[in-house]
Parts: C-alpha cells; sequence; structure tokens
C-alpha cells in the first residue's frame, strides 16, 4: 500500500471506517470532498490492503452507476485506490436530518395536519420533500443498487438553483424564509455508498427501505406521517415495489435481525 | 449478604458456581466448576450425548461446589440456571436439574439468560463500566451495548457464529477437541505465516461466517486429498498451519471491524470479550491495536470466566434475585431461542 499522505484540507468527520476531509479539486474554487480509509493496524497487511483497495473501488463505482443512470449522487473526481482516497464532489447543503431539526426547532407542525404550516407563518410544505426522496430511493432500487446505510444523515439538500441552503438551526427561520423557499425546489442527492451493494433482492432493498424508516422515526415520534408519504411516492415510482413493500412488513415484523438460536 | 448457586449447561460445558454478594464490596467466588464433554476428533457434540453426559454429572458437580465453597445449603439464597439461549436437551438437563434443588432446598429459583450472563461476569471481573461488548462463542456472535435498561444488539453475525466456524474448521482438519477445538487452532495459527485469500463479509455492523467456512473447507479437503497448494509469492507449500492462521486474522478482522463500528456508533472507547472464543489471545491483540488507536482499552477475561460457566450463571441470577425478580416453578422452562435484549435489565441504571 502506498504510504498515506497528508491531505490538504479539513476534517470534517472521523468515523470508524473513513476519514472525511473538505479540500478544493484543482481550482481553489471548486470545493470537494475526500473520503480516505486509513490503513487499520489491527488486521494483517495484505488483508488490509485489498480491503481498501476493493472497497474504495466498488464505492466509486456504485457512485457513478447512479449518476449514470440519474439518481444524483456526487461525482467522482478522482479516485487513488492504492491510497484509498475517494475525491468527489462537494454537496453543498445541509442533510435531511439537520433541515428537519431546523424544521422542528422553529416550532412547525411536524407530524400533523395537511398543510404543515404549524405555528410558523412561513412554513414550508415538508410533503413534496418527502415525495421527492421515496422517488429518488424507487429510482436508486429500480437500478438494483442497495445503498446500505440509508438514514436522514446520507441523503443530503442541494438548491435547484444551487444556491446554499443554511443548515444552522440558530437561523431556522432564515432557513424557513429565506434562500429557499419550498422543499420542492431542492433534489434530494443521496451520499456515501460505502456499505452500498449492487442486488436485485426484495429483501436487501426492503433492509433498506427499514433502515430509513428507523431512522426517521427515531428523529422525531411523530414522522410516521411524513414517512408514509415517502413509502406512498416510493410505491409510484418504483417498478417492483410491490413486492419490496410486502417484505417489509416482515422485515418490520421481526426487525432487522433474526431470532437468534443457541 | 446473599448467596447463589449456579448451574450452567446450555452446550458441551456443565457448570456449577457459587457466588456471594455483599453490599458496596466485589463478588466474591466462593467455587467454580466445570466438565466438559469432549467428542473425538473430527465430530462435534451431539445434543443428546451431551444431555446424558450433564444429567450424569451435575449431582457429582453440586456436591463438589458446595464441599469446595464451605457454604451449607441453608446459607443459599436462591438456584439460578441457564433458561437459554443453548442446545434443547442440555439445557432441559439442567432446568430439571435447578427444580429438583429448588423444591428439595425449598429455595427461590432464577431463569438467567446465557448471554446476559457472560457480559454481567465480564463486567464485575474486569470493572469495565459502560463497555461496548463482544460475546463470541460456539453458539454466538454480537456485538451488543447497553441503552435503557437493556442490553441492545448493535451486530451480529447473520448465519453460523464464529466458533461454529471454527470448531466446524476443526472437524475437517481432524485437530483435536481436547481442551477446545479453538485452543488448537490457535496454537496452529501462530506456526502459520502464508495468508491465503479468503471471503470477507461484513455488512455495517453485521457479519456472516458460512461462506468463509465454506471455502476453507473446500480449500482444505483439496489439500487433503494431495493437490499441492501454494502461495503465489514465495512459491512455498501451504500447510494446515496456513489455513488456521488465515482464518483467525480474516474471521477476527470482521469482528475487530464490527466492534470498531460499533464503538464509533455509541461513541464509546472500551470494548469488553466475552465468550468462549474471547479467550484467543490473537483476537484480544487485535481488538487492542483498535482500541488504543480510539483512545481506549480491551477488557477481557481468561478461560474460568470466557468458556462457559456456573459463576456467571449464579451471578447474574443474583443480581436480578436482588432486584425481586424470580422465576415460578411452573414457569421454569428453557428455550433454544432467548435474545440477549429480551432481558429487563432492572439492576443497571
Amino acid at each position: 500500500m502506498a504510504p498515506p499522505r497528508s491531505i490538504d484540507g479539513t476534517l470534517l468527520k472521523q468515523g470508524a471506517e473513513a476519514h472525511v476531509y473538505k479540500s478544493t479539486f484543482i481550482l481553489p474554487s471548486v470545493p470537494c470532498l475526500i473520503k480516505v480509509r486509513p490503513t487499520k493496524p489491527y488486521r494483517h497487511a495484505i488483508l488490509d490492503t485489498r480491503l481498501t483497495k476493493h472497497r474504495c473501488v466498488s464505492e466509486a463505482r456504485l457512485l457513478n452507476r447512479c449518476r449514470s443512470m440519474g439518481v444524483l449522487c456526487p461525482a467522482v473526481y478522482f479516485v487513488d485506490e492504492k491510497r484509498g482516497e475517494i475525491i468527489m464532489e462537494w454537496i453543498e447543503g445541509p442533510s435531511v436530518r439537520d433541515f428537519l431539526h431546523d424544521y422542528v426547532d422553529v416550532g412547525c407542525d411536524f407530524g400533523n395536519g395537511g398543510n404543515n404550516r404549524g405555528s410558523n407563518d412561513e412554513g414550508i410544505q415538508l410533503d413534496p420533500l418527502m415525495e421527492n426522496i421515496g422517488k429518488t430511493i424507487g429510482k436508486l432500487h429500480d437500478i438494483d443498487i442497495i445503498h446500505g446505510d440509508l438514514t436522514t444523515s446520507n441523503l443530503m439538500l442541494k438548491n435547484r438553483e444551487n444556491l446554499a441552503i443554511t443548515s444552522n438551526s440558530q437561523e431556522g427561520s432564515r432557513l424557513l424564509t429565506g434562500i429557499a423557499t419550498s422543499p420542492s425546489d431542492f433534489d434530494v442527492v443521496l451520499i456515501d455508498f460505502g456499505l452500498g451493494q449492487v442486488s436485485n433482492s426484495d429483501e436487501d432493498k426492503a433492509v433498506d427501505l427499514y433502515v430509513l424508516e428507523r431512522a426517521f422515526l427515531s428523529t422525531h415520534p411523530r414522522a410516521t406521517r411524513l414517512f408514509n408519504i415517502i413509502l406512498d411516492s416510493y410505491k409510484k415510482n418504483c417498478l417492483g415495489s410491490a413486492v419490496v413493500l410486502r417484505r417489509l412488513q416482515e422485515v418490520r415484523l421481526r426487525g432487522r435481525k433474526k431470532s437468534m438460536v443457541g | 449478604m446473599t448467596i447463589a448457586i449456579g448451574l450452567e449447561g446450555s452446550a458441551n460445558k456443565l457448570g456449577v458456581g457459587i457466588i456471594r454478594h455483599t453490599p458496596s464490596k466485589p463478588a466474591e467466588i466462593l467455587s467454580n466448576i466445570r466438565h466438559t464433554f469432549v467428542s473425538p476428533p473430527g465430530e462435534g457434540f451431539l445434543p443428546k450425548d451431551t444431555a446424558i453426559h450433564h444429567r450424569s454429572w451435575v449431582v457429582k458437580l453440586v456436591k463438589q461446589a458446595l464441599k469446595e465453597s464451605g457454604v451449607t445449603v441453608r446459607e443459599v439464597d436462591c438456584i439460578c440456571y441457564t433458561k437459554g439461549p443453548g442446545m434443547g436437551a442440555p439445557l432441559q438437563s439442567v432446568a430439571v436439574a435447578a427444580r429438583t434443588l429448588a423444591l428439595l432446598w425449598d429455595k427461590p429459583l432464577v431463569g438467567v439468560n446465557h448471554c446476559v450472563g457472560h457480559i454481567e461476569m465480564g463486567r464485575e471481573i474486569t470493572g469495565a463500566d459502560n463497555p461496548v461488548v463482544l460475546y463470541v462463542s460456539g453458539g454466538n456472535t454480537q456485538v451488543i451495548a447497553y441503552a435503557d435498561q437493556r442490553y441492545r444488539i448493535f451486530g451480529e453475525a447473520l448465519d453460523i457464529a464464529i466458533g461454529n466456524c471454527l470448531d466446524r474448521f476443526a472437524r475437517t482438519l481432524n485437530i483435536s477437541n481436547d481442551p477446545a477445538p479453538g485452543y488448537n487452532i490457535e496454537q496452529m495459527a501462530k506456526k502459520g505465516k502464508h495468508l491465503i485469500d479468503i471471503p470477507y463479509t461484513v455488512k455495517g455492523m453485521d457479519c456472516s461466517f458460512s461462506g468463509i467456512l465454506g471455502f476453507i473447507d473446500a480449500y482444505a479437503g483439496e489439500m487433503l486429498s494431495g493437490v499441492e497448494k501454494r502461495d503465489a509469492d514465495s512459491g512455498e507449500l501451504i500447510t494446515p498451519e496456513d489455513l488456521c492462521f488465515s482464518l483467525q486474522e480474516t474471521a477476527f478482522a470482521m469482528l475487530v471491524e464490527i466492534t470498531e463500528r460499533a464503538m464509533a456508533h455509541v461513541g464509546s472507547t472500551q470494548v469488553l470479550i466475552v465468550g468462549g472464543v474471547g479467550c484467543n489471545e490473537r483476537l484480544q491483540e487485535m481488538m487492542g491495536i483498535m482500541a488504543r488507536d480510539r483512545g481506549g482499552s480491551v477488557y477481557a477475561t481468561d478461560e474460568r470466566f470466557c468458556i462457559d460457566n456456573g459463576i456467571m450463571i449464579a451471578h447474574a441470577g443474583l443480581l436480578a434475585f436482588q432486584t425481586g425478580f424470580t422465576t415460578p416453578i411452573d414457569e421454569s422452562t428453557c428455550t433454544q431461542r432467548f435474545r440477549t435484549d429480551e432481558v429487563f435489565v432492572k439492576w443497571r441504571d
């Protein structure tokens, strides 16, 4: 494995598997994200090299496949599989998680009623956003890609006009009144395909949805209604949705986990 | 001050332990003895034979444990037994023995979850207060963290347990089951040096071992039938020792990876390894390197507590008993399926 180089950028996140930096690509005006899988000294060097290379390449392939099939995700700029690095497009915008968090923080009626306006007169409709999420996941599953870690943190919002959307919760009201006026103006961008795979199995797709459902319900207890909009939209926009949604019922009953034997 | 006797027999070990809890003092182990049913090389332990073993040894072990501990029957506060998970017939034998003792001595019964027994004993012995737990044995592979009165399973093996994978591989190579197949694999692995390419299956915080077993079994089968396998770089012959080494390096890397992911998820730096495979020093070493990188440390116990034993059942049972929990005789069943997260952990905050 090539020696690690020092990354010229700001460390954003240090997960169990990868470190994520913000930097620029070629021109100082082009922001990018660098995902690095560092060497794990606990495992055999040959195994470590093999895994790092494999994961790096497969993640980049999934990103390319998504993009070429019209599912929005960061564009891959450069892959250095020997160093375990992917340089990709910087997505400017809040995650759905932060967005919903802000939305709840400013006291909007989150789970009830048809128009979601609640106490804030400038409130915006969340329903189109949920429809958009359902559609995006439906498209992803139609091209047989399993995300593997569908949480609200891995769904990002990008304004169609390429305007920045603020995600600062202290400025929540600006978020609602300001630059972006309606979530229907946002594109939903999928990020982090580190646990992704290509599969046409209904079980894998159902588990993908189940993971998202759990993430949603833990974000806010009243989010059931919102998640149902996602499922409705998924049903309309994904060809194999009927079987997957039936499978989801089973997955819900047993949880993601099997019953334990011995 | 309370005293419990614990009976364990969910697999091929029959264990009897006696423990004493005194408020604000560490638990005292008054006795902890075990008898193992060892099957011949190339064979696993069958439920029927294992149950016969437990039935024929349980009286002897209980008597010996009482004698060693110097405790009289009158001083014992409760009888704890393994309710599950485990193999049906061995569990039943021990449950019958526990019920008999409870009626004979007129003591309350406490049914204990085997996995919770391992976790509580590990915490007591090592002093790790709130670790991520890797529970690895012949029947279980789980990454567990405590939250809201439950030991929650964050990740697990989706098919066979790591210990099962090692045991069955040992059978293919005709490695001895005495004292344990995993122990003998560990000794052979120390002499291995070539890493062969084995499937590596991690999905998030879950993993799978059946593909590994199938692969290495087929590989070993070819070797045993006389096909020469050579290392790609050095051209040297691959030995059974190399297979043990490769199996351990690959399977343990998977376990450390899912544990690390769970630690990052819950924000913990402590990791506790329990269960029979937890005795393996290479696994402990790898886990230690990972934990150190995260600014933490690994806690592990030795074979007295890692391998199935009666004392952990006595300990976890007594913790529950002190919160007022008992198992009435007509509910004193056992079950092969009993998930760790089904137990309401009343004794922790």
